[in-house]
């Protein structure tokens, strides 16, 4: 079923009585070439590029939920690809390449809109900082602008310029950055993998690993037991629990990050938006809602709830910044699991266990990340070898010493 | 979230900084042939579970004590709080 104008115009003639489901819901077979576990944006992704750029078959999808029930359904929309480091850049600019074509790629309009993302700029330090970042940025052929305080205040005049503790002194743009809809991607790769005949199968966790020999053999599920020649698993924040099944501990923490939405207003912010004396982004849906976020709760947790400290450091951070939302209200918060890992970039590699795959450590950014991630870890799944933009994404990065550090924090997953 | 600190009572966990799996202190012996491999361990890989976990939070708004708070990963349910002093104490002393 191809989706078009014509399509929405024959359907309102009749009733609408011709739309099917979106994929097949089949019973899962007895053996599979290919497991992917977890049926998020990411494992989603790996799938229908298996099928799609790889050519492969006998693929399932496993999911212990449905479809959008994880971190793919909970985010705050965010996509960009300003990043510092060499290990991270070239990854993220994959990422907006395919974001920027995946509409017609999947045929689903997944609302991938590059409304452009500003990242604020307080003291003179800073600007100095988001001046390497950019240049960084453009290096890797990316976009990014730095603003003057006056360009600035032409495109956003509503933001609180002169705070006595924190004035806005310019920021970082990048025009390609944007919003797109999280359900959208995940409901696209579904159906994209559907129709090259991946098997999704929702509502079956894997609840171990049959491993011999050092190899995998297949997995356990509440479904029974599926045999596959090769496993690739993408639980993000569910990592620790289903590689502590296959005997590994990795480089990470799972810890909940929160988001918020208020009721829906008349169109005020043009794009995203992200305070830059502490920890909040910001952007408007397209149905009205601000849509923000701040910092992660900062304890290992698997509740998918915060607690309120977070909330209010949020709303000061929104306040601080542009007090015109003092009186909008919030309509719903949330909370998801993050796969925090220990330097703050992602894993995209094999184990020790011959054919099986890991997939995690997206911390709190992992939705833009989604087309690349699914990309390259079919790649490997397909090929053995990383994809060339993943390549610094082992897992014996910590252990060699080539940690890919962003904020330059350390060890510590809480302040990535 | 509030935390029974063993001297102060219950405490808000926002005046406290969270650290981390208590296993942060279990220092590996710098002097040893194995020393690279188990800080790697001991600074990077976790258990990182979903249920009960023994951590470490620092009071930095309080009396500055460490402590070892044991509280569920799934629920946020706080079971118990001990001065890290003590734990390491205690530790060091059923090690000898
Ligand atoms: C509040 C919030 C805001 C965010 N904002 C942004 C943002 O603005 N920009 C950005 O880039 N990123 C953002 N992120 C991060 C991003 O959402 C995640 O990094 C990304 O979605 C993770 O990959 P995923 O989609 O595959 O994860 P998920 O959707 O969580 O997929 C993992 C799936 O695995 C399943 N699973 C777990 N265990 C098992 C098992 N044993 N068997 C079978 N299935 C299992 C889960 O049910 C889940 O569906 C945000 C996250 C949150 C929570």
């Amino acid at each position: 079923m191809k989706f078009s104008g014509f399509r929405v115009f024959a359907e309102a003639l009749k009733g609408n009585t011709g739309w099917r489901p979106l994929w097949r819901d089949p019973e899962p077979k007895s053996d599979y070439d290919y497991v992917v576990v977890g049926g998020g944006g990411h494992g989603l992704a790996t799938a229908y590029y298996l099928a799609k750029a790889f050519g492969q078959s006998r693929i399932a999808v496993l999911e212990k939920g449905w479809f959008g029930s994880g971190n793919i359904g909970r985010n705050t929309t965010i996509i960009r690809s300003n990043y510092l480091l060499p290990g991270n850049e070239p990854f993220y600019e994959f990422s907006m390449k395919l974001w920027e074509g995946l509409e017609q790629e999947l045929n689903f309009n997944a609302m991938v809109s590059q409304r452009g993302v500003i990242n604020l700029i307080h003291s003179d330090s800073q600007r100095d900082s988001f001046r390497r970042r950019a240049n960084a940025v453009i290096l890797a052929g990316a976009d990014a602008r730095l603003l003057s305080r006056e360009e600035l205040r032409a495109m956003v005049p509503f933001l609180n310029f002169d705070n006595a503790r924190f004035p806005i002194r310019g920021g970082l743009l990048q025009p390609r950055g944007g919003t797109a809809r999280h359900d959208g991607v995940a409901w696209g790769y579904a159906r994209g993998a559907d129709s090259h005949g991946v098997d999704l199968i929702q509502n079956c966790e894997v609840t171990g690993f049959r491993i011999s020999d050092g190899k995998i053999r297949g997995v356990e599920t509440s479904r029974g037991y599926i045999s596959a020649g090769k496993v690739g698993v993408a639980v993000a924040g569910s990592s620790g629990r289903v590689m502590a099944m296959a005997g590994m501990r990795l480089p990470m923490e799972s810890h909940v990050l929160q988001a918020y939405v208020s009721e829906g207003l008349k169109p005020v912010l043009p794009g995203v938006i992200t305070f830059g004396a502490g920890h909040f982004y910001i952007s408007q849906s397209d149905k009205g809602g601000l849509v923000f976020g701040g910092d992660i709760d900062g304890y290992n947790s698997y509740a998918q709830r915060g607690n309120l400290p977070v909330v209010e450091h949020a709303a000061e951070c929104g306040l601080a910044l542009m007090p015109m939302i003092g009186r909008a209200r919030v309509l719903r918060m949330w909370g998801g699991l993050m796969d925090m890992s220990m330097d703050g970039s992602p894993i995209i590699d094999r184990t020790n266990v011959e054919g099986l795959f890991f997939n995690g450590g997206w911390c709190i950014g992992g939705f833009k990340a989604t087309p690349a991630s699914g990309y390259a870890f079919a790649h490997l799944l397909a090929t053995g070898s990383p994809h060339q933009t993943a390549r610094a994404y082992r897992l014996d990065r910590f252990s060699r010493g080539y940690v890919i550090d962003e904020t330059g924090t350390g060890a510590q997953p809480n302040l990535h | 979230m509030l935390i029974p600190h063993p001297i102060l009572g219950s405490r808000d966990a926002r005046e406290f900084i969270y650290l981390g799996d208590v296993r942060l202190l279990d220092r590996p012996d710098a002097t040893r042939s194995d020393a690279e491999h188990s800080f790697c361990d001991y600074v990077f890989l976790r258990d990182n579970p979903a249920g009960v976990h023994r951590e470490l939070w620092f009071h930095e708004q309080g009396d500055r004590s460490w402590l070892v708070v044991t509280r569920n990963t799934t629920t946020h349910e706080i079971l118990g709080a001990e001065l890290a002093r003590d734990v390491a104490l205690a530790r060091k002393r059923s090690a000898q």
